[in-house]
């Protein structure tokens, strides 16, 4: 036994680890068992190193954003958050991050509530219907979904979507629930295509992979013996999709829904081609509005003015922490199934 | 007697249809999912295929109606791709190797993964937002270098998550052996874990490229694009997003064209990638 082991093992029995982790890394130079633990320590403290390196990356994200919105803040106050005028053109200049954050809540619910069943069918599909030898290409294409770049989706929504909507899915809208009372101001004015609602359809169809996925893994994790003695009993694919398989998955299914929903609120490009860009908050979904990414992708770049861009940022920033917010939900509920399924 | 069987047979039918129903929408929900994948795909074939000849890949960005192609767009893509994925991996697969290897089932681990799962999700445009305050203002102009340290750091949390995960399916007794034979950690990790999860770890870099190749919303603010060809980092650069992004919208038909090209373009390495990465992991369980 060395002087140094001896040293460490009094130390630490003493309590002060503190010490005993000093000698053990001066131990690493000066003795020969040391030296030779040396390239061991050496990796582990790189990898330590960049393990901090993915903690700074957030913690640099959040400091930075703020740092930069600080101007934005210090000049309306908290009124920034539930002022609705964005002005640059007024003098003086008048920003409020009502419209843009209402554009980015409402097209996510728009997208949650079309996205939502639909994933939920695709899910059911390819885990109770589907052929098992086409189920493994299905399962690509549908992920093939999520890698198509938000840029296409973009394109793709203005250049054919929005004709489809503009011509045959909106004016029927206007004509039937925009007649309805209570939602029928939801569906008025003129069929222009581009909007809010477009914009949740695009979304729809881009969260429904991210989301039918995860439900497909949750819905692997409910016990065989469990769906097995429902259809023994006599009950329907549905029956058992709905009382069994989904009350057992459904804290994993709600985190599939939020981790979705944390997606469609941070899509930039494809909601900046199809929202119309308007700073005015309408009653109609049919009309076009901003969202907080929309908004940066448009009019960062136009601009050198520091409240403007010190602004900008500050809608950043409180898009970041909306979608931090419900991505943590999101994790904490599939972690809480992971560990239901594990024990 | 016969009117208790009579109820009995309209419920069975009830649930029958109701059951048919549903499932009838899954499948429907299935569909519309395929329909949507093959009409992108053939809207872009469509409009972009007749942009593709020699000039599409010889000439750099037109001025308005001259002809020209997306050459130095497509350079300055590969390049900060490239230049992303050689900062991102090791990063990625070093902070991934402390997890699973050093940390595992430690609190500090488990935070940072936490950590890294809510990145992995974090809204890109923010992040580019993130490198123009870290980078673009203190150097004081754009430059293809914030542009790759932006796409890098879109795809550290998926090198991170795979390498975790792979590594995490690594049989201790790999491991084990190797320590009986009295190899040191970290030859252990590099000579034998790495070697076992190789595969998996492929993957994820190559669904990482996948996912920072087509990325537009970090290049805004970062990259700026740039309509001449260079080989300059330091300097604005072009790239195949924010060219399709400056081309789609304007009145010239030559624009349009080349931006459907170059969203043509995008999509199928894009597709390519993915779906390259998948096969990887199937070809090695086939071999095992």
């Amino acid at each position: 036994m060395t002087d140094f082991d001896q040293a460490n093992r009094l130390t630490a029995e003493g309590g002060h680890k503190r010490a005993g982790a000093f000698l053990e890394f001066v131990e690493l130079f000066v003795t020969a068992r040391g030296r030779r633990r040396l390239p061991d320590a050496a990796f582990q403290l790189v990898t330590l190193f960049f393990t901090i390196v993915v903690l700074a990356i957030l913690g640099g994200i959040i400091f930075y954003l703020a740092e930069g919105s600080v101007l934005a803040f210090r000049t309306y106050g908290l009124g920034f958050l539930y002022t609705s005028v964005w002005n640059p053109g007024a003098e003086p200049m008048k920003f409020g991050s009502l419209a843009p954050v209402y554009g980015t809540v409402m097209t996510s619910i728009i997208a949650m509530v079309i996205g939502v069943p639909l994933s939920f069918g695709v899910a059911i599909f390819i885990t109770e219907l589907c052929p098992t030898w086409a189920k493994r290409s299905l399962s690509t294409a549908i992920e093939l979904l999520a890698g198509i770049p938000s840029i296409i989706y973009g394109m793709w929504g203005l250049f054919t979507v929005v004709p489809i909507l503009q011509e045959h899915v909106q004016p029927f809208l206007i004509a039937t629930l925009g007649h309805a009372p209570l939602i029928g101001s939801l569906f008025a004015g003129p069929p222009l295509g581009v909007g809010v609602l477009t914009a949740g359809v695009i979304l729809a169809v881009m969260v429904l992979p991210f989301i039918s996925s995860i439900m497909r893994d949750v819905f692997e994790t409910v016990p065989p013996m469990l769906k097995e003695s429902a259809y023994g009993l006599g009950c329907t694919t549905w029956e058992v999709m709905w009382n069994i398989v989904l009350p057992y998955t459904k804290v994993g299914v709600v985190g599939g829904i939020m981790l979705g929903l944390g997606r469609a609120m941070g899509e930039t490009m494809a909601v900046t081609y199809v929202i119309g860009n308007s700073s005015r908050i309408a009653p109609s979904l049919l009309a076009p509005g901003k969202s907080i990414a929309s908004t940066l992708a448009n009019e960062f770049n136009n601009t050198s003015e520091p409240l403007y861009l010190s602004s900008l940022i500050a809608l950043g920033l409180i898009l970041f922490l909306l979608t931090f917010i419900v991505l943590a939900a999101a994790k904490v509920m599939l972690i809480r199934l992971q560990r239901q399924a594990g024990g | 007697m016969s009117s208790t069987r009579n109820f009995d047979m309209r419920r069975y039918l009830h649930r029958r249809s109701h059951n048919w129903t549903v499932l009838a929408l899954a499948t429907s929900a299935t569909a519309l999912a395929l329909l949507v994948l093959a009409a992108i795909l053939f809207k872009l074939v469509w409009s972009g295929l007749s942009a593709w000849g020699p000039a599409f890949f010889t000439m750099n960005m037109p001025p308005p109606d001259r002809d020209g192609g997306l050459a130095n767009a497509i350079l300055g893509s590969v390049l900060m791709t490239v230049a992303g994925t050689a900062i991102g991996t090791p990063v990625g697969i070093l902070a991934g190797t402390y997890l699973a290897e050093y940390g595992r089932g430690s609190r500090f681990a488990q935070f940072v993964q936490f950590i890294n799962d809510i990145l992995l999700s974090a809204p890109s445009i923010i992040i580019g937002l993130f490198i123009f305050q870290v980078m673009v203002v203190p150097m004081g102009h754009s430059s293809g270098w914030a542009g790759s340290v932006a796409l890098s750091i879109l795809m550290i949390p998926i090198v991170v998550r795979t390498t975790v995960d792979m590594l995490a399916l690594v049989p201790n007794g790999l491991r084990e052996a190797a320590a009986a034979l009295g190899t040191p950690k970290w030859k252990v990790v590099t000579s034998v874990c790495y070697r076992a999860a190789i595969q998996g770890m492929l993957t994820g870099i190559m669904l990482a490229v996948a996912r920072i190749s087509g990325e537009t919303a970090p290049l805004l603010f970062t990259a700026l694009g740039n309509d001449s060809w260079t080989w300059n980092m330091n300097a604005p650069m072009g790239n195949l997003p924010l060219a399709i992004n400056k081309f789609v919208n304007e009145t010239s038909e030559i624009w349009n064209r080349l931006a459907w090209g170059g969203a043509l373009l995008v999509t199928v390495a894009v597709l390519a990638l993915n779906i390259a990465a998948r096969s990887i992991v199937n070809i090695g369980s086939v071999k095992r």
